[in-house]
């Protein structure tokens, strides 16, 4: 699964920096992308969770399928990055549509 | 209207589609799609699929994601299936009504499917018709059969 690493100006970010514990609305916060996760279920269909991955993300229909398929096989799949509220309203549109969606920062 | 070998969804063009149910089927969806509404004027724990967490790990966002979300979802459900009900009868739709026809047919399967804690491996064809939960088995499946015919006609859209 591909990740969005922010490398710090200045060089690269040290592999194994701790998260400071910082309240919301610092750099950090803003600046460290999310991403929107769906996982697996048994309910919804196959077909459906690539017509809206499509639908909603503007995915061909070979990129929505291998997602879909990384949920089915893998339990989860990264379908979308970028600012909190941007994830937010993806996990919203998720929501919407009955997937199983969280978010999570990187 | 015959009810073996029934074009059920067909796309008649750009955005336009016309839905053809027997009469049995559209007399199944009047009566769940009445129950659904109903249930989501409660906190029912069979809602759970259609009001999904966000943040696992943070309480307190999540909370705060729920209170903005909460009722434009509702509102949303609600839309959908007001859509699929005025439309039952069948006829020609646009995109936009079909699209709330999967979406309420998926929100019926949702919970129904949580009810009978349906896993990856149950199949149709294993029903066992001595099952008290036989019958909402088959409403379960031909709810999921319907569902994928207008996820078909959609799909030639994108």
């Amino acid at each position: 699964m591909s990740v969005v690493r922010q490398v710090t100006a200045g060089g690269t970010a040290p592999a194994e920096v701790e998260k400071p514990d910082v309240d919301e609305g610092t750099d950090l916060d803003t600046e460290t992308p999310w991403v929107a996760i769906v996982w697996n279920d048994p309910i919804n269909l196959m077909s459906y969770v690539s017509y809206v991955f499509q639908k909603l993300f503007g995915y061909s229909q070979a990129e929505a399928d291998r997602l879909m398929l990384d949920v089915h096989e893998k339990g989860r799949a990264a379908v979308s990055n970028g600012t909190r509220e941007k994830v937010e309203l993806d996990v919203f549109r998720l929501h919407e549509h009955g997937l199983w969606a969280t978010m999570e920062q990187q | 209207m015959p009810l073996f070998s029934q074009r059920r969804i067909k796309r008649l063009g750009p955005g336009r589609y016309r839905i053809t149910l027997p009469e049995p089927e559209q007399d199944l969806l009047r009566t769940l799609v009445p129950q659904l509404r109903e249930l989501l004027t409660t906190d029912d724990p069979g809602l759970t699929r259609l009001f999904p967490t966000a943040y696992p790990d943070d309480p307190e966002r999540d909370a705060g994601y729920h209170a903005m979300v909460r009722d434009e979802l509702l509102e949303r459900r609600f839309a959908a299936l007001d859509a699929l009900e005025r439309t039952v009868e069948g006829g020609e739709v646009d995109e936009g009504t079909l699209s709330a026809w999967m979406r309420g047919l998926n929100d019926l399967r949702l919970v129904l499917g949580t009810r009978l804690d349906v896993s990856e491996d149950d199949d149709p064809m294993d029903l066992d018709p001595d099952d008290p939960l036989a019958p909402a088995w088959s409403i379960y499946h031909y709810l999921g059969g319907l569902q994928s015919m207008i996820i078909d006609a959609l799909a030639q859209e994108l």
